[in-house]
Order: structure tokens, then C-alpha cells, then sequence
């Protein structure tokens, strides 16, 4: 063989490892063992608030859930805002804290880079593969709540926040609408995680750094002291998507919070590629 | 080797055309940021076509070496070539003619055999997805795990892990194999096989390096060796260069050993021991003939006469000294 047949080599652009990646995620039994869980939230959510108003004691509870009663699909805002503080983060910082981690752990790592997989192929290719599981954790959540919504609830047009009210197809295009969005905002979360990942080969210490960072970031996001930095906590914009449920429909916080995730995004992934094209693998 | 085929002499001959190194590397150097220096300016050439043996004790800077040599670490000093490009600007280009076993297998517990070879052949971008299939099928025939194909990988023996991991280096034709101790966890058996695979690679007309640290696996298909020791290069050859380095030695077993010491030394022997029954003398480039034959004309009565040529494995220990010690 000569050298220039080692040059000759076909570089096709090609979506299989990509699909591999797919497969690997969400084949995984812990990771659908999460999404099972996930699916269990509006299941028990809905269900206590089924039970509690037959004895209606009155008062109290996030914005959405006086709304459930009156329609089910309300079931699917209040169900996002109960699993977005925590339920949401954890799996994706598990998903997110095992993809380089994890691959290391094994010794899988160096078997890719063998076959060759390029260093930044690997990332990029990991980081659609955690942005994958997060949307699909988002919408386990919005549809459960909605087939328990209704199974559980009065249906039909429905009053939004600001009083308006509008037919229920409308309704669940918002419903589509706030799902991207929580599913966008884990972004951050992902990409935390993928950086967190690229620093350790134990898996499990990158999950939990992951899912830690993020329950400081909402710590620091509860204290009114500090209220100066709270636009920059990525946190601080998750529950803006209230406004996407209002006539008119807000987009100020809905945009703010997009470019907050995205700056997350471009710092912890400039900083993941950064590590991982410069690292040893040794493992 | 045994009889060569039309292809393996048409390769050899591109080899020779081109007359590059399948594996050249210049002062090629790892220190750990610890300060340890693993490799140190090492300078590896291996032939194309070449049954390449990498031999050194456990943690003479072997693995280090192939390491770096495959790109997944980077060298703090030296330049290397693989395939006649440079590393590691060409590795997108080099790697896919290059298959690997690194450091012992390693793959997805949760996964059978078959979909770990099947993920790794999804991430080669160099290969065509439509014969992936027969590919895997292919590998696994070779290695013999056919019937295992569809068990998990954690329940597979060590040496079926073994035999996947050298499947996953043959899921495509390769210019250039290497092997990082891979009768490691085999069974004798096992390393027969293995032994008659590295065999059939070369035929093929591919190169083959393969590291160990026992030299009894590997001596018997290797055409060159190459010794490591702490960190440095200490030996690099044919095997025939190799065993050469230890001089042979005759030994004259008598009843009158000083005479026989004196017609050694008539001979031009130096160094020449004499003990109750027998006196011996390295024999240097004299011919052992022209021993016997200045013996018995000078009516010695021989006994026996004996050229003791030391085995590889002498020859190993005395580059690479002896024990149970790790090195550091």
C-alpha cells in the first residue's frame, strides 16, 4: 500500500454513529428505568390532587395547580414545574456525567479513538445523544401528564393565566411550545455535565459534581442578597415558561433564558473540547 | 512462515518499492507530569511486512509506547511515523488502515459481543454500512466466537473478552495490526491460536507488532524484535541479529582437560576455562569443525564436544535483567 492510498481514505458523512450513540442512551436500562420514573410524577401528582379536592381543604400550591381541577391539561405545567427543579437535572446530569466518564470507565474510550472517532466527533456526537434523553425526559413528562390530565380531569377550552381563553388545540401547541423550551433549558445542564465528564474516569463522581452544580446554582438563585447575579444563573429562567401560557404571550424572559443556556452551553462545551482534544487518555 | 502466496510476495514488493517503515519513531519520549519518564527517546523501526515482537518486562514503557504510537497519548518529545505519515497530523487518515488491541480488551459490559463490534464498526467512517454485517460475522468466525456473538460481554470469560477485542481489530482489512499483549487470559490453546492468526495476518501481507512480555509467545512468528527496558530501546533487530548478540561458546568434555586447553588456545581462543572433565572457550567466528579436527590431531581423546549457543530467553533476561520486580 503507498502512502498516498493511507490519505485516500473515504470520509463520508454519515449519521450511524450518531444513531449508535442513540441506541446506547436509550437502550440503556437505567436510563428508561428514569424516563419510567419520570413518567410516574404526573401519574402521582395528578392523582393527589384528584384524591385531596374530593375533601377540598382550599389554598395553597404553585400557580398552575388550582387550575387542574378545572382542566386536565393543566396537569402538564404543574407536572414540569414539580420535576424541573430537581427530577429533570438529576437524570440529565446522570445521562450527561456518564457519556465521557463512563466511555473511560470501560476503557470503551480508547477503543473509539482507535477506530479513529475524532476527539471532537466523540463530543459533539455525546452531546446530541444527552440533548436526545433530555428532550425525551421532557416529553415522557408532558405526556403522561396529559394522558393523566384528561383520564383524571375535566377537558376542553382552556383559561389561560391571563383569563383568556382558547380551544384546547391551541392549548396543546403551547404545551409543545413550553416542552421545548424546558427541554432547551436542560441544555445547560447537559453541557455541564459533558465538561464535568471529560475530568474524571468515574462516572458516578461526574454525575453527582453535575447534579450538585446544579443545586448550588438554585441555591444562589434563592438568595435575595445576591439578587445582582440571579439574571446570570441559568436557573432563574426555567420557570419563565408561565409566560408562554398567557395571551399575549411574554418572549422578554423566553429569550433572555435561550441566551443564557446558550453562553452555559458555549463555555462548558469550549471547555469539555478544550479538555478532551488535549487529554491523555490513559484509561 | 510457510509457503507464501502471490499476494503476500506482490506486498512485500510494494514494501520494498517504497521502502518505508510500517513504524518509525525518532527520540520519541513520555514523561508523565509526575516526572516519571515512561519512554524515553526511544527509536523504533519496523519494516512493513515485518512480525514485529515489542518485548519487556510489565511496565517497561510498552503500553506507553503503543499509546502513543495509536495517538491517545501525546509524546512530550520525539517525532513517529506510522505507515509513512506523520503522527499524530495523519491519525484521521492512519488510523482506519490500523487495527489495535490496547492494553487488553475493553467494551460494553451491557452489550452482547456482536453489538460491541457492531458500535465500534458504526463509528469507522472509512467502511461501507452495508457490509457491516457480513464484516462482524467475519470477525467473529475468526476468532472463534461465533457461538457467543450474542452474549453479553460481562459474561464472557477473559479470554473471550480476548478473543473479541482481536475481533475488533480484524472488522477490516489493516495495513498494520497492533497487538498489546494479546495472549494475555488465553489458555495454551488459546495462544496457539493466536499465534497461527498473527501468522496468517502477515501472509496477508500485513504488518504485525505485537507486544508481550513473555518472549516464548511471541518468538516463535516473529521475524524482529525490538527490547524494552526501563523506558529505553536496549534491543532492536532480526531475531537472528538478536540471537547473535550472545556469543556461542564450545566445551570440550575430557580426561585431559589442559591439553585440550592448549589446542584451544593454538586455535586463537581466548578466555579459555579449564574445569576436572572439561575446559570450554566462547567460539567467536572459528568453525566448531576445525575444533574437532585440531583435537584429534593432536590425539586429545574427546569425550564431547558441544557448541552451547544461549536461548532468546537468556538473551532476553540478560538485556532486561531478572526478577520479580516492577520496574519503576
Amino acid at each position: 500500500m503507498s502512502s498516498s492510498e493511507v490519505a485516500a481514505v473515504r470520509r463520508s458523512w454519515s449519521p450511524r454513529f450518531l444513531l449508535s450513540e442513540f441506541r446506547l442512551v436509550f437502550t440503556r436500562r437505567r436510563n428508561l428505568a428514569m424516563l419510567a420514573v419520570l413518567a410516574g410524577a404526573p401519574l402521582l401528582l395528578g392523582l393527589a390532587i384528584r384524591l385531596s379536592t374530593r375533601h377540598p381543604a382550599g389554598g395553597g400550591g404553585p400557580a398552575f395547580i388550582g387550575q387542574i381541577t378545572r382542566n386536565g391539561l393543566f396537569l402538564t405545567f404543574t407536572s414540569l414545574v414539580v420535576t424541573l427543579p430537581l427530577f429533570l437535572p438529576l437524570v440529565v446530569s446522570v445521562v450527561s456525567g456518564e457519556a465521557v466518564a463512563g466511555e473511560a470507565s470501560t476503557g470503551t474510550l480508547r477503543s473509539l479513538l482507535v477506530v479513529p472517532v475524532g476527539r471532537t466527533r466523540l463530543l459533539v456526537v455525546k452531546f446530541a445523544g444527552i440533548l436526545a434523553y433530555a428532550f425525551a425526559a421532557t416529553l415522557v413528562v408532558g405526556l403522561s401528564a396529559i394522558v393523566v390530565g384528561f383520564a383524571l380531569f375535566p377537558t376542553g377550552p382552556v383559561t389561560l393565566l391571563s383569563g383568556d381563553t382558547i380551544p384546547l388545540s391551541a392549548a396543546l401547541a403551547r404545551v409543545v411550545l413550553v416542552a421545548l423550551y424546558v427541554a432547551a433549558m436542560l441544555a445547560a445542564v447537559a453541557a455541564i455535565g459533558l465538561f464535568v465528564s471529560t475530568l474524571t474516569e468515574v462516572p458516578l463522581a461526574a454525575m453527582a459534581t453535575t447534579a450538585i452544580l446544579v443545586i448550588v446554582v438554585e441555591i444562589l438563585d434563592a438568595i435575595p442578597q445576591i439578587s445582582q447575579i440571579h439574571p446570570y444563573l441559568m436557573t432563574q429562567w426555567w420557570l419563565s415558561f408561565g409566560d408562554l401560557v398567557r395571551n399575549p404571550v411574554g418572549y422578554d424572559n423566553i429569550v433572555h433564558g435561550l441566551v443564557v443556556t446558550a453562553v452555559y452551553v458555549a463555555v462548558f462545551g469550549s471547555l469539555a473540547w478544550a479538555r478532551l482534544t488535549t487529554r491523555d487518555v490513559t484509561s | 512462515m510457510s509457503a507464501p502466496d502471490p499476494s503476500a510476495s506482490v506486498a512485500s514488493a510494494v514494501a520494498l518499492a517504497h521502502g518505508d517503515t510500517a513504524i518509525r519513531t525518532t527520540g520519541l519520549t513520555k514523561r508523565f507530569p509526575g516526572g516519571q519518564v515512561a519512554v524515553n527517546a526511544i527509536d523504533l523501526a519496523v519494516p512493513r511486512g515485518a512480525v514485529y515482537g515489542f518485548l519487556g518486562p510489565n511496565g517497561s514503557g510498552k503500553t506507553t509506547t503503543i499509546r502513543m504510537l495509536l495517538g491517545l497519548i501525546g509524546p512530550t518529545a520525539g517525532s513517529y511515523a506510522v505507515l509513512g505519515q506523520p503522527m499524530p497530523d495523519s491519525i484521521s487518515s492512519v488510523l482506519p488502515h490500523v487495527g489495535a488491541l490496547v492494553e487488553g480488551p475493553a467494551f460494553y459490559p451491557y452489550l452482547s459481543g456482536r453489538a460491541n463490534l457492531a458500535r465500534l464498526d458504526a463509528a469507522d467512517r472509512s467502511v461501507d454500512s452495508r457490509t457491516s454485517r457480513a464484516r462482524i460475522d467475519a470477525a467473529l468466525e475468526r476468532v472463534g466466537l461465533s457461538a457467543a456473538a450474542e452474549k453479553r460481554y460481562r459474561a464472557y470469560s477473559l479470554g473471550m473478552r480476548q478473543r473479541l477485542g482481536l475481533a475488533s481489530a480484524l472488522l477490516r482489512p489493516r495495513d498494520l495490526l497492533v497487538l498489546d499483549e494479546p495472549t494475555n487470559g488465553l489458555d495454551p490453546q488459546g495462544t496457539r491460536e493466536v499465534r497461527t492468526l498473527v501468522r496468517e495476518l502477515a501472509s496477508d501481507g500485513a504488518t504485525v507488532f505485537v507486544s508481550s512480555h513473555l518472549l516464548s509467545e511471541v518468538e516463535q512468528v516473529c521475524t524482529h524484535v525490538g527490547v524494552m527496558s526501563r523506558g529505553h530501546l536496549v534491543s532492536q533487530g532480526t531475531l537472528e541479529a538478536l540471537r547473535g548478540v550472545a556469543t556461542a561458546r564450545v566445551r570440550v568434555v575430557t580426561a585431559e582437560p589442559d591439553r585440550a586447553a592448549d589446542v584451544l588456545r593454538s586455535l586463537g581462543l581466548a578466555d579459555v576455562a579449564v574445569a576436572v572433565d572439561h575446559c570450554t572457550a566462547p567460539l567467536g567466528e572459528l568453525p566448531s569443525e576445525r575444533v574437532t579436527a585440531a583435537l584429534v590431531h593432536a590425539g586429545v581423546g574427546v569425550r564431547e564436544l558441544v557448541v552451547e549457543r544461549p536461548d532468546l530467553e537468556d538473551v532476553f533476561v540478560s538485556l532486561t535483567g531478572e526478577g520479580f520486580d516492577v520496574e519503576q
